[in-house]
């Protein structure tokens, strides 16, 4: 683990690396605090020391084989329950004899001791698609609200030209300048009737 | 005049191919004696069959066996089963069953064939099939 220089040492290291500049910028006092509090220590120790440290973490040995619930793998490497009680230890001796002799309910608990999910409660699905479908509506929703209180609040007044006497006088100009005569705008508008076809 | 090997050849390549007329140098097709599945059957037969078969070479087997493109015969399953016995392993012995319901996927006549013919073999071990023990439904 190499030293970090800390406090006054520190910021003489950033000057002499850095410049006075670059000091003025990066060594504000904030910034300075921040790191010696000790973010970058708890993000940079390795996670089975930090683990060691706090004792609230489960930490997996991946070294190890390791339990897994697969359909294209039916017999796991390892066991589901490891440590067994005494009694769990007795139906295993009472496995090494002849099956007919267990019950049913005997023989679930071995199924049960070895594997943690059957293959229906692998296969089985779960609603969570109804909650992130609701959350996403949910949120939509919100940002709709958003929007609509940016459009009443934020955004200044629409211009003069879209009032209904303004289009009305444009409507009349395009008539009178005969805009697209053959297929379009004049063409639905009846000069003699001196109205819209 | 055509050989015995290259009858040989066409008769395997007519399997996969109908009306094959071209001669057999021109194709590029390999020349490795594809396994047959009696061949194929008896030699998972005999891996399952090894009296001191230990646990992990039961798991990998089975693992393996899931992994291809089939659903093994019942006298495979046979062996496997009489191996889980000698290794008083009841619990994988049901779980090879659930995997077989598995692996036969949408074709559902597989399972009740399978379980039939692996009925005697059942009895005689005390193994449960996962629909005594309840645990096909969730």
């Amino acid at each position: 683990m190499c030293h970090i220089p800390r406090g006054r040492a520190r910021r003489q290291l950033l000057v002499d690396k850095l410049g006075p500049s670059y000091l003025k910028m990066l060594a504000s006092r904030a910034l300075v605090q921040g790191l010696q509090t000790g973010f970058w220590r708890r993000v940079s120790t390795s996670s089975a020391a930090w683990a060691a440290h706090t004792h609230d973490i489960d930490v997996v040995d991946c070294s190890v084989p390791q339990y897994n619930n697969r359909l294209d793998t039916p017999l796991p490497d390892v066991p589901f329950v490891r440590n067994l009680s005494a009694e769990q230890k007795k139906l295993k001796e009472k496995e090494k004899g002849s099956w007919t002799q267990l019950t049913k309910e005997e023989k679930l608990a071995l199924y049960r001791l070895t594997h943690e999910l059957s293959f229906a409660e692998m296969r089985q699905g779960s609603k969570e698609w109804m909650t992130v479908l609701g959350g996403i509506f949910f949120f939509l929703g919100f940002t709709g609200l958003l929007v609509w209180w940016q459009r009443v609040y934020v955004y200044g007044d629409v211009p003069p030209t879209l009032s209904e006497e303004s289009i009305a006088q444009q409507t009349q100009r395009m008539i009178d300048m005969r805009v697209n005569p053959v297929h379009g705008f004049s063409h639905k508008w009846d000069y003699e009737k001196k109205q819209w076809k | 005049m055509i050989s015995a090997a290259v009858l040989r050849g066409i008769g395997t390549l007519t399997r996969t191919r109908a009306a094959f007329t071209a001669p057999l140098a021109v194709r590029c097709y390999s020349h490795a004696k594809v396994e047959t599945d009696e061949e194929f059957d008896s030699r998972w037969v005999t891996y399952f069959s090894k009296p001191d078969l230990d646990a992990w070479e039961l798991r990998k087997g089975m693992n393996t066996l899931i992994g291809y493109d089939l659903v093994p015969e019942p006298k495979i399953l046979d062996s496997a089963l009489r191996a889980c016995r000698r290794l008083d392993d009841l619990a994988s012995a049901i779980r090879i069953l659930e995997a077989i319901k598995d692996k036969s996927g949408p074709h559902k006549e597989i399972y009740p064939y399978v379980i039939q013919e692996l009925g005697p073999t059942l009895q005689e071990l005390g193994i449960s099939t996962p629909e005594e023990l309840g645990i096909d439904k969730v």
